[in-house]
């Protein structure tokens, strides 16, 4: 028989701890990686911070620009990411949550639910400039809205889609079966029991997803960059046909295009900063929620 | 049979999860080449006790001990003691069998790997005996590069007994082993612990008083986190000391 | 009405709404193969495909997408290389390495990270890393080292290597693919660290007992069972992570440098599909030939996250079943 290493020692002799350089080697090495993206984050948002307070006032979010965007504030563009986030979120609300009302409460094993979960996996992983093409190619041209506040909120609704579906089917397939049954044993029909218990106690889970979902709308570019972004407009569009300023666009124009992307710097730390802060407040808050509601879930 | 002596000397020993005090100064003396139950309600403290001796309870956060828990008269939880080595000789099956996710082979031959042993047929030969000791051979030996997880529930626990033998470990906790399994399978493996008592010494949990009766030497009944009486088996069953252990395995109470 | 009509109404209202996401899919991929047929039929594919010369507004034009092919390979490989470690390194210590709190911590920042516009990465990676790679960087590599490996002496280091310093370590220009990878890099890691995460926590907790009570320490038990038990989730992290970058449109918009020409080394510069897409779009006349072939770029970004989100759904699908083939 071949031995084992300390076999035949006595345990008295053997127990001693032995120096573990190995694993001491790989953990440290795993704790540093760990905490890269830490940094990482922190290292940004302290540029961004940093520089962004130094033009950050009280004019500088309530005034337009003036002097072809070289001084002024940035009130406009702040309107125009609010305005194309909320049209965004009240396309898509209604939609996403009946889709993962039929997902959870409806669909039956079959093809159908196989290609809508297909389909909804796959529209996850469109890269964001795509649904701007699509954007551009159906709701400005074809159906004639124009480079508009319509038509970028509508490129944002279908991107942002995939993830309030999921967020909510999530929220919805969490409610215990036993609510339902109560419901249902009243002698309520299944979409009286659906509206008036089951989308109720899921509420808080689909605002959550919601609010997650809004911060990551307000800060892409690519899909609103040929469907709604204005390179400049004056003030807060009148109808949703006109185009809007917005914030990550600003930044991407100021900071690459024209003749003073050196003058306009402090501008385009502002803006990120104002930006970051509006991501960072409703992730914050998203995170909260969510921590509040796994704290209360007493079922 | 092998002559005993105290293998694992309790003493004085607590346990507690966050401020919830599970294991409440038991002190008892396991004795080598022996079995040993530990019977007790749901709940007392059983597997607790059972995790803290080889310090699976470790891997709990919330939990801390205190007393002494002596294991060949070194005390395990000492900061200098070798955690690794002691489980390597102090073994543990689970109530749910729980091999790997890997071949049969794989499975056993996992230790060893782990001890350094890298020669194919050193492993060879180590994954055959231990399987033949598991009584696992018979049934496996032309499914070795299967999957652990194709087995039957009753194979599957014999292929963690193989897995935990293939170390030579010189003590085997045995949390409520039979408690998944159907009936022959779980008369299989009683036998096969007392074929094992001659080489290995054997601490096993278990809600089955037939089965503590049937296969133990000595046998600790347990209450609410103390060892309530502790004795000869004939002596516990036949004739219990304790008015508690009485109302317990006549199942008047549990 | 009765009852029973009312709720089959909604019950079909319902279904159809849920049709959407596929109508809305299979919209996305006719409108974008409709619009990138005709410079695929005009051009021929394998001319458009392979072709090494971008000049959509030359007179006449050129529409060969190798460049822009080459840009988005070149950018993915060198994030890949930084974002897979890193990501899967950030799962493994979340899930397996670190304390309760440290994990309660690290968890929402790790999403607050991925939800980080991409624009103020790009930003970033313009106003931070670019001047500090050619302004601080290139001067040590290209000047200060060659030097200092002169003045050994020794054989190849003195010469081939201070010479391969002196060529190869000059940074023209910080907006490249190394900057532009890094800033990938920064936007990949959350995408693969929660899928992975996820994936390792899943491991059952079993498994990791019966290691342990094997004297397995943490290390190895890790790298031995926790990592071959996710192995497939990992991969779809590491996929999912891969379509992220290859999609990633502003930080390649703003820092890769933008030429369109096959990338040869770390330090040039490249036009990657997303960064020529948004960066001529806009001047591209509707119906142009320029558009169609721009649709051509947005249709062969669509059909490979499209195969990646196929596979990866396939494992996923696949490595469910295998636990549920598990019988305890
Ligand atoms: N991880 C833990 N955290 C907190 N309390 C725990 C933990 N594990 C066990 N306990 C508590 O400690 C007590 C003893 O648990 P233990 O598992 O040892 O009981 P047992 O005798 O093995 O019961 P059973 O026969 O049901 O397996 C129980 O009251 C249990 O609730
Ligand atoms: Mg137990």
């Amino acid at each position: 028989m071949h031995t084992i290493e300390n076999m035949n020692k006595p345990f008295e002799l053997a127990c001693k701890r032995k120096l573990n350089i190995k694993q001491g080697f790989f953990l440290s090495l795993i704790r540093t990686l760990g905490f890269s993206g830490a940094i990482t984050l922190f290292l940004i948002l302290s540029f961004v911070f940093y520089n962004g307070f130094q033009v950050l006032s009280w004019e500088f979010i309530t005034e337009p620009p003036i002097d072809a965007m070289t001084k002024g504030g940035i009130f406009p563009v702040i309107m125009g990411t609010i305005l194309l986030t909320i049209l965004c979120m009240v396309l898509v609300i209604p939609v996403g949550v009946i889709t993962a009302i039929f997902l959870a409460e409806y669909s039956k094993p079959g093809v159908m639910l196989k290609s809508v979960m297909m389909s909804i996996y796959t529209l996850a992983g469109v890269p964001s400039v795509v649904f701007g093409l699509f954007g551009l190619g159906v709701f400005v041209v074809m159906l004639n809205f124009g480079t508009s506040l319509l038509a970028g909120s509508m490129t944002l609704a279908i991107m942002i889609l995939p993830y309030i579906i999921s967020t909510s089917e999530e929220a919805l397939k969490a409610v215990p079966y036993s609510f339902k049954e109560a419901s249902l044993a009243c002698g309520a029909t299944k979409w009286q029991t659906i509206w008036k218990v089951v989308l109720p106690t899921a509420m808080p889970g689909i605002l959550t997803g919601a609010i997650l979902g809004t911060a990551k709308v307000s800060g892409e570019t690519a899909p609103i960059m040929f469907t709604a972004a204005a390179f400049f407009s004056p003030g807060v569009p009148r109808s949703v046909f006109e185009p809007v300023m917005a914030l990550p666009y600003h930044i991407y124009v100021l900071a690459t295009a024209g003749t003073h992307i050196e003058e306009t710097r402090p501008i385009q730390y502002g803006t990120a900063l104002v930006l970051i802060v509006i991501v960072l407040a409703m992730n914050l808050l998203g995170i909260i929620l969510r921590l509040k509601q796994r704290k209360k879930r007493a079922w | 049979m092998v002559e005993e002596k105290n293998i694992f000397e309790i003493k004085n020993f607590n346990v507690w999860y966050g401020d919830f005090q599970a294991v409440k100064d038991v002190n008892l003396n396991i004795s080598s080449n022996r079995i040993t139950a530990i019977i007790g309600p749901s709940g007392c403290g059983k597997s607790t006790l059972l995790r803290a001796m080889n310090r699976m309870n470790d891997l709990i956060t919330s939990s801390r001990t205190s007393g002494q828990m002596l294991f060949h008269n070194i005390d395990i939880y000492d900061k200098n003691t070798d955690v690794i080595e002691l489980r390597r000789r102090v073994g543990m099956v689970f109530q749910k069998p729980n091999p790997f996710p890997s071949s049969v082979y794989e499975n056993v031959a996992y230790g060893p790997k782990l001890r350094g042993i890298k020669k194919k047929s050193a492993l060879d030969e180590i994954v055959e005996q231990a399987l033949i000791k598991a009584d696992l051979w018979k049934e496996v030996k032309d499914k070795l590069n299967d999957s652990g997880l194709s087995l039957s529930g009753g194979q599957m626990q014999r292929l963690c007994i193989a897995r935990s033998l293939a170390q030579q470990p010189e003590v085997i906790l045995f949390d409520e082993p039979t408690s998944a399994l159907d009936p022959i399978s779980t008369a299989h493996i009683e036998n096969l612990l007392q074929e094992l008592q001659k080489t290995v010494t054997i601490v096993i949990v278990t809600h089955n008083m037939q089965q503590a009766a049937r296969i133990s030497h000595y046998t600790a009944f347990m209450y609410l986190g103390e060892l309530i009486e502790f004795g000869n088996t004939d002596t516990i069953f036949v004739n219990p000391a304790n008015k508690l252990t009485e109302e317990y395995i006549t199942g008047r109470f549990g | 009405m009765k009852w029973q009509t009312k709720e089959r109404l909604v019950e079909i209202s319902v279904s159809s709404i849920g049709l959407l996401s596929v109508i809305v899919l299979l919209l996305i991929g006719f409108f974008l193969f409709k619009e990138a047929f005709y410079i695929f039929y005009k051009e021929g594919v394998i001319r458009v495909i392979f072709g090494s010369q971008w000049y959509p507004t030359h007179e006449p034009p050129d529409f060969g997408m190798f460049p822009l092919i080459a840009g988005t390979i070149a950018v993915t490989l060198l994030t890949s290389i930084m974002a897979i470690p890193l990501g899967l390194g950030t799962a493994i210590y979340i899930a397996e390495v670190a304390n309760h709190k440290v994990k309660e911590f690290l968890k929402p920042l790790i999403e607050m990270l991925a939800s980080f516009p991409s624009v103020v990465l790009g930003f970033f990676g313009m106003v931070i890393i670019a001047p500090i790679l050619s302004n601080w960087l290139s001067p040590i590599l290209s000047e200060k080292l060659p030097e200092m490996l002169r003045n050994t002496n020794l054989p190849f280091i003195s010469t081939t290597l201070a010479d391969f310093c002196y060529d190869k370590l000059f940074i023209a220009s910080g907006l490249n693919i190394t900057t532009a990878s890094l800033m990938l890099t920064v936007r990949a890691i959350p995408v693969i660290a929660s899928i992975a995460e996820d994936a390792l926590t899943a491991v059952p907790r079993t498994y990791r007992e019966a290691s342990y009570s094997l004297g397995a320490d943490k290390w190895h038990t890790i790298w031995k069972v926790v990592i071959p038990a996710s192995v497939s989730g990992l991969s779809v992290a590491v996929i999912l992570g891969i379509g992220t970058i290859i999609g990633e449109t502003m930080i390649v918009l703003m820092v890769a440098g933008g030429a369109a020409v096959v990338p040869h080394w770390i330090f040039d510069a490249a036009r990657p599909m997303p960064a020529a897409i948004a960066a001529e779009m806009a001047e591209a006349p509707y119906k142009s030939l320029h558009y169609h072939a721009l649709f051509g770029v947005g249709a062969i970004l669509f059909l490979i996250t499209f195969v990646l989100s196929m596979i990866s759904d396939f494992i996923s699908r696949k490595y469910r079943s295998v636990r549920i083939g598990e019988k305890v």
